[in-house]
């Protein structure tokens, strides 16, 4: 259904992004590529750039310079159907009238249903049920928990077979199991598909156990590379200013490293 | 009762009332979701300086008030757009400014301009054939914009995502806020510009309440005008009130009934 990836294509490529809004610099000279089939997570501060990010590589946001290319072509000539997005949750309109099976059908048809077909709700259904939430098909997603919330954009994202799923920090707002649940089911969709995953998170410890490469920011990219190289203590007191309780963490990873 | 219906200003009263029921119904829960409530209410003040103008001018009022609330309606989209001021404030800025306009066309036509006030109450029983013909019109136009209704609603919903799947929002937010300036122009006809607002407002406030679907908000948008209108006809000709508030008092009773009954079901 979606066009392949042109072989040997990287998922994203971005070269010299920067991106500033009025005298704002959000993002500065960043530089990095990510492979087809890797799971990334980006970490940094608060107001490091990590959404804008995301929003440049949706297509949200323009650069004010640089380049950037989406499996394999420019962000506006990009099929949307190739890439999946998980907004996070609090963006939620509750006040808008919308059932599960409407969100997750809207990822479907790129504008919102009127009316299921048969057809379309069997996909859907689907998709909810693989999410372990195929009894939400029919409620009203203004009375969901954060938990429900996430599981429901999580089948909007997955139901277009997307080979590129951003997720703006997924994890925020559910509990430990809800978690593990959430990496089990981002990693089975990536071995089935073999999807690029992008996400932002504030938890290293889940970056480091789950992602296959980090990418640490503060307006400037300060590391890229797999998670016990990005997530050294120099990267991260570089990035935060301190390390603080992250100095445990940085210890632990030192630990690891050596066992 | 049905005899009523027998009578010629009468019937160009129910279905310019309908028209308008089925228009603002349609366009209503759009207005409601994206927090535009108060741009009915504006756009009516504006168009009043339109009015003003044509009078000023010497020509149709009505024709006048078109292009010139279309044009305070793609205003105050440029404003949000391009801007940090809120649509709220953007409205409240453009609707002051429209009505001193206004105020300063009447003061300048030196004569009595009691035909400009005509606008500020509507006369719905005085429907002229030629605002009939306009608001079809402008249900014909709507007819042909059906096949953007889900890309509108996909917008309203959560304009990030659509965005990021392409949906031109800024090109259709202009086109949403064109299309209600023209609702809004040939419902002050009827109703006045006091009460133009409630047409867009209240029928989808009152669906909001009961509906599980933002489909079923749109039709319940509609029973809710479609109700109002015909009783509110038959209430206003049997008790000789005014029929565009009768109209609308009966818009307020159906909300009020539904707040009551079904407290945040959904």
């Amino acid at each position: 259904m979606n066009a392949a990836p042109q072989k040997g294509s990287p998922a994203v490529e971005v070269e010299h992004l920067t991106v500033r809004f009025g005298d704002h610099l959000a993002l500065e000279d960043v530089n990095l590529t990510v492979p087809a089939g890797a799971f990334v997570a980006i970490v940094g501060p608060n107001g490091a750039g990590k959404s804008t990010l995301l929003k440049v590589l949706l297509g949200l946001v323009p650069p004010s310079s640089g380049r950037v290319r989406i499996l394999g072509r420019p962000t506006d000539g990009v099929d949307p159907r190739r890439i999946g997005y998980v907004p996070q949750f609090k963006t939620l309109d509750r006040t808008f009238p919308a059932l599960a099976e409407e969100l997750v059908a809207s990822g479907l048809r790129r504008a919102w249903p009127g009316r299921l077909t048969p057809a379309e709700r069997a996909r859907v259904r689907a998709a909810l049920e693989r999410v372990g939430a195929g009894q939400l098909i029919g409620r009203p997603v203004g009375r969901f928990s954060g938990g429900e919330l996430q599981r429901v954009y999580l089948a909007r994202a997955f139901v277009r077979r997307p080979q590129l799923v951003m997720l703006d920090e997924p994890a925020t707002g559910i509990d430990v199991l809800g978690e593990a649940d959430m990496y089990r089911l981002l990693e089975d969709y990536q071995r089935e598909t073999g999807a690029t995953l992008l996400m932002i998170t504030h938890d290293w410890e889940a970056a480091y156990h789950h992602a296959t490469h980090v990418i640490v920011l503060n307006r400037r990219l300060i590391g890229f590379g797999p998670p016990e190289r990005a997530l050294s203590e120099r990267c991260l007191r570089e990035a935060f200013g301190h390390v603080g309780h992250a100095h445990g963490f940085a210890m632990v990873l030192e630990g690891e490293r050596r066992a | 009762m049905l005899e009523v219906w027998s009578l010629p200003f009468m019937q160009r009263a129910l279905l310019a009332g309908l028209v308008m029921a089925l228009l603002a119904g349609y366009y209503g829960p759009f207005v409601v979701q994206r927090g535009l409530s108060f741009l009915g209410s504006g756009l009516a003040h504006a168009a009043f300086g339109g009015v003003a103008l044509g009078l000023l001018l010497g020509l149709e009022p009505l024709w006048v008030a078109v292009p010139f609330t279309a044009a305070v309606a793609l205003g105050i989209t440029w404003v949000r757009e391009r801007t940090h001021i809120r649509g709220d404030t953007a409205v409240g800025i453009f609707f002051a400014f429209s009505m001193a306009l206004g105020i300063v066309f009447l003061s300048l036509k030196r004569e009595y301009t009691a035909e400009a006030f005509t606008y500020l109450f509507g006369s719905i029983l005085a429907v002229a054939p030629a605002d009939l013909w306009a608001s079809l019109a402008l249900l014909a136009l709507t007819a042909l914009t059906l096949p953007l209704w889900g890309r509108w609603a996909y917008a309203t919903f959560d304009r990030e995502l659509a965005a990021a799947d392409r949906v031109p929002v800024v090109l259709d937010d202009y086109l949403l806020a064109f299309l209600v300036a023209l609702v809004v122009v040939v419902a002050m006809k009827l109703v006045g510009l006091l009460l133009v607002a409630a047409f867009l407002v209240i029928p989808a406030a009152a669906a909001r309440q009961w509906a599980r679907t933002f489909l079923g908000m749109v039709v319940g948008a509609v029973l809710v005008g479609t109700f109002s209108v015909f009783a509110g006809l038959l209430i206003s000709y049997g008790y000789d009130l005014p029929s565009g508030a009768t109209v609308v008092l009966l818009q307020a009773f159906v909300f009020t009934a539904a707040a009551l009954v079904f407290r945040r079901a959904s």
